[in-house]
């Protein structure tokens, strides 16, 4: 018999590992990853729970402390933040079983609890944000989570503190943003609660400190969603910090800002607002289109492995932007499955950088060679099953995410978007091929040696140990069997998180 | 009018599924080769067997079906092994032991590298073009010919060489796109009738249409299984990928992927438009002219090729589009040709590629001018060569005349005559490019040192591949009843055979 009130628990329980893992850990710094990663098996089985129960009841209300909104702060539990947790934190936990010999690999031991309790708190964040009903709170969560980011990229390599700091400034100024927005919206309402501001908006009419705050809004959390040309910070930030850093920033932490605007542009703005009144799905469906293009080409250009991905991911979050932008089911629906499908792509192509890093020293293109596929064959393995799965063949995840935003396109007209959804996909093979092409048929000999002696060279290299190889197949394989199981999430999960408006 | 039925069957699905079991077991005994081999000759024959076993239901009218659920809402993962699937599957699984043999030979010969890889892709291509085949609907048809585009790519580059790594660049690159302009086409037919299933006659027959609309929807399908059919502009990937190691020339690039590229038109033309349709909005000229051109401008560049393998891939380009304009013609002695060339030309451009690959191992010689006197060393193999160029011409009784004959008297049927004297003309530019090798084969003088013919693993499977195109061209429904289920299709398609 579960409790009948788990609803918080995924963030709760993020937030008490995150101030109990340093104290813990003092003495024995092994049980940190332990201890973070019983954490996360525990919010991420919550939120599964909380996701049937989400399909079963429909939207389920609840209330810290028992206070009625909207005075009080309320948690909204319905089929959309149930999905959308449920696959951070599967994700989470995928990433942190591989974390654990990574983190040892790139990061110092005394650093070791701090860095596991920024991860929970981090999840902290995650989770609160596509939980919370409240304006103001989700603010409160977006820094969290962002300020523990922060944390995060700086402990990496060299260059990491100035990412961090770039993002930093960035993050704060769209958080500054979006609570600049929050008050405005305040202003016009006088109410922070989400559901209490949608109804209040519906009497209202429109006007212009409304457009304002709609406006102050979008960029903020374009920010945070790294929404062309406001995804300055990324590249830097992706690149320079510490591998299990990227591998758990780039599945999740744009798609909070993308989860965020979905639900709030959706659900609590309406359809009217956002496509009538004012042109905010137009601009960002047209944002996001150029961010995919521009995005995807800068990726041919990157000579390292995370650099690519990074600039990939500014490509793909505009897919996401771009499905909701097209603001129809098909797109709504596209825009969802690809956060599940590019966070589990993006998941496992970090890991295998991961492991490139691990045991090469190195994840730069141009030092790939054949050997690679000898020494390492289940890394590149998974790493070519993913590069196919952003190509989107199918029958892997990426195929799915392309035939809705493509259905989505085709159903507004718009031949544009419809054109960069599938160009998108041909240039992504271009730097992918480009990896794959280095990786498998790259004779070693033809590589100017010994530039650097300290570094192993790939044929030296050995696979890396089950503990990383784990995680990184269960991705992999997630990317096929997960394809084959579009149609039961759709049916079973995501129509049901539309909003009505559809 | 036929009555067909269906009946639910797994055997689709198995044909499907058992090359791609072989997949893992070649993989496993990489160490020891005649083991490997023998997987792969296995997986064959019983590919082959699961097909044949489809054949006399369907003889009788009754086709196998197989729903595994909904792949995107709406549309079902599904196996139908109607008359044109089984036909097509046939062809492909027969060919594949064939060829299998013949790598053997091939790949032992010239002791190539990477034999493993080499056989697990061949085995995967194949599993994916039986799924083409077998395909009840657009959705199912396009994964299975997005996992033929990618399964192809490590045999186009097998050699590894800066040539084959750049005709692979180029091949991904024409075929991926394709597959793109693919997806926009199927969900676009999806969003305008609500399900993907391929229909005789047209699923988008009682469909409203603007005539623009339909023009660029047909053009995106066009597009979409032109590259792989070599329509031209969308033709040069082909000669590129002679790259490749030549059975994967020969069942790839002349029977699997090229063949899924025009069963596509096929399915396209008779299945999701259908012959009303492409005549309502003349889209049939649209065919009729890129085909027509292709035909005689490939031809002319076949002239002029010196590399053998080159040449014979201009032809094939040619060729195929005798299988487009039979669609085109819209009349169903041209689609009973289409259907026939379909088979014939495997047969026959096979035993030709067969034959370069042999002169390649055994001699090293890859172009024609090199290839004075060949016949006097390799009786067999240029008796089986000679025998396909027959054929391609045109000429009885090696099979090609068969299908060509048909194509004609679809031309004359749909009443334009003016592509008979394409087919005419393309006949004597056949010979223009085929009989001087045969000539400079067996009358000039002959200059090699070496004697005798390459290993019987490749000259059985070429004489045997020959004999076959003779056979076919007496007895067209000799074992595979092959005449018996084009014109079945035929029937389908148009109610009678005119």
């Amino acid at each position: 018999m579960m409790p009948s009130n788990t609803i918080p628990w995924p963030p709760l329980i993020y937030l008490f590992a995150g101030i109990f893992i340093p104290l813990a850990a003092l003495k024995w710094r092994r049980l940190a990853g332990w201890l973070a990663l019983v954490a996360t098996a525990a919010a991420a089985f919550f939120s599964v729970v909380n996701l049937l129960r989400a399909l079963d009841q429909g939207v389920i209300s609840y209330r810290f402390g028992g206070w009625i909104p909207p005075i009080g702060i309320e948690y909204i539990l319905d089929p959309l933040s149930g999905f959308v947790t449920t696959v951070i934190n599967l994700i989470a936990l995928g990433v942190l079983f591989h974390a654990h010999r990574s983190v040892e690999a790139e990061i110092r031991e005394s650093r070791w609890p701090p860095y596991y309790a920024l991860v929970m708190l981090f999840l902290t964040g995650a989770n609160g944000i596509i939980m919370t009903g409240d304006f103001f709170n989700l603010y409160v969560f977006l820094e969290i989570g962002s300020l523990s980011l922060y944390g995060l990229i700086a402990v990496g390599e060299k260059k990491s503190p100035v990412a961090a700091f770039r993002y930093l400034v960035m993050g704060t100024v769209g958080g500054g943003f979006y609570l600049l927005g929050v008050g405005f919206l305040y202003l016009v309402t006088g109410s922070l609660n989400m559901g209490d501001v949608r109804n209040i908006l519906f009497h209202l009419p429109v006007t212009p400190p409304l457009i304002v705050a709609l406006t102050l809004m979008l960029i903020g959390l374009g920010i945070k969603m790294a929404v062309f040309p406001l995804h300055g910070w990324l590249p830097d930030a992706y690149t320079y910090a510490p591998s299990p850093t990227s591998a758990i920033m780039a599945p999740i932490g744009t798609k909070i800002g993308a989860y965020s605007i979905a639900r709030i542009f959706f659900f609590i703005f309406g359809l009217k607002l956002i496509t009538q009144v004012t042109p905010i799905a137009q601009v960002l469906a047209w944002l996001s289109a150029i961010g995919i293009i521009y995005g995807s080409i800068l990726a041919m250009a990157q000579n390292e492995i995370k650099r690519m991905l990074a600039y990939s991911s500014v490509a793909q979050v505009g897919y996401i932007g771009l499905g909701l932008g097209l603001a129809n089911s098909f797109g709504f629906i596209g825009a969802l499955l690809h956060i599940m499908n590019h966070g589990l792509m993006k998941a496992c192509l970090f890991l295998v950088a991961g492991n490139f890093r691990l045991r090469l020293g190195h994840s730069r293109i141009d030092r790939l060679d054949d050997s690679l596929r000898r020494s390492m064959p289940w890394s590149t393995a998974a790493f070519t099953l993913a590069a196919l799965a952003m190509i989107g063949v199918p029958p892997t995840v990426g195929f799915f995410s392309k035939w809705y935003l493509a259905l989505g396109a085709i159903e507004k007209k718009n031949w544009l978007f419809l054109m960069v959804i599938l160009i998108s996909s041909l240039l992504n093979a271009v730097y992918f091929f480009r990896v794959i092409e280095r990786m498998y048929f790259r004779p070693v000999n033809s590589r100017q040696t010994s530039e650097n002696l300290s570094e192993t060279t790939s044929a030296e290299a050995r696979e890396v140990g089950p503990w990383l190889l784990l995680p990184t197949l269960i991705f992999a394989l997630a990317l096929v069997v997960i394809g084959f199981l579009n149609v039961w999430i759709v049916k079973t999960i995501l129509t049901k998180a539309l909003p009505a408006v559809f | 009018m036929v009555n067909w039925t269906t009946y639910p069957s797994l055997v689709p699905l198995l044909a499907v599924l058992i090359s791609l079991a072989a997949v893992p077991l070649i993989i496993l005994s990489a160490r020891r080769p005649n083991l490997r081999e023998f997987w792969t000759i296995a997986a064959g024959v019983g590919k082959l067997a699961l097909v044949l076993s489809l054949l006399p239901p369907l003889l009788e009218h009754r086709v196998a079906v197989l729903n595994l659920g909904e792949i995107v809402p709406g549309v079902q993962l599904a196996f139908k092994a109607d008359a044109l699937g089984v036909f097509f599957a046939l062809i492909a699984s027969f060919l594949w032991i064939l060829t299998s043999f013949y790598s053997i030979g091939y790949v032992r010969g010239l002791k190539e590298h990477k034999q493993t890889r080499y056989f697990a892709y061949f085995a995967v291509c194949l599993s994916s073009t039986i799924g083409i085949a077998f395909s009840a609907n657009l959705a199912t048809f396009i994964i299975f010919y997005e996992i033929l585009t990618i399964a192809t790519y490590p045999l186009v580059i097998h050699k590894e060489t800066e040539e084959a790594i750049k005709a692979g660049r180029k091949y991904l690159a024409y075929t991926l796109t394709a597959g793109v302009f693919l997806i926009a086409a199927a969900t676009w037919t999806y969003l305008l009738v609500g399900k993907l299933d391929f229909i005789p006659g047209g699923l988008l027959k009682n469909t409203p249409f603007e005539p623009k609309t339909a023009v660029i929807l047909f053009s995106l399908f066009l597009f979409g299984v032109g590259v792989k059919a070599a329509i031209m502009p969308l033709h040069s990937w082909l000669p590129t990928a002679m790259a490749a190691p030549t059975p994967v020339s020969a069942l790839l690039h002349a029977v699997a992927v090229v063949k899924s590229g025009v069963f596509g038109v096929i399915r396209i033309g008779e299945f999701v438009f259908g012959p009303q349709l492409l005549r309502r909005y003349h889209l049939d000229y649209l065919l009729l002219t890129t085909a027509g051109v292709t035909i005689i401008i490939a031809s002319f560049l076949a002239l002029k090729e010196d590399n053998l393998k080159r040449r014979l891939a201009y032809s094939t380009v040619a060729h195929l589009s005798y299988i487009v304009m039979g669609v085109g013609l819209i009349s169903s002695p041209a689609l009973l040709g289409s259907l026939l060339h379909l088979a014939f030309h495997a047969t026959m451009k096979i035993t030709l590629f067969f034959c370069a690959g042999a002169i390649y191992v055994h001699l090293h010689k890859e172009k024609v001018s090199e290839l004075d006197g060949i016949g006097q060393v390799m009786p067999w193999t240029m008796g089986a060569f000679t025998v396909g160029s027959i054929g391609l011409v045109g000429l009885p009784p090696v099979n090609g005349w068969l299908s060509k004959w048909c194509l004609g008297w679809g031309s004359v049927v749909a009443e334009r005559p003016f592509f008979l004297v394409i087919l005419v003309l393309s006949g004597l530019l056949n010979a223009a490019y085929f009989f001087p090798i045969v000539y400079r084969a067996f009358f000039r003088r002959n200059k090699n040192k070496k004697t005798g013919e390459a290993s019987p693993f490749m000259v059985v499977p070429l004489v045997l591949t020959a004999g076959l195109s003779i056979l076919f061209g007496l007895f067209p429904d000799i074992g595979f009843k092959l005449f018996k289920i084009a014109t079945d299709v035929g029937i389908l398609i148009f109610g009678r055979l005119q």
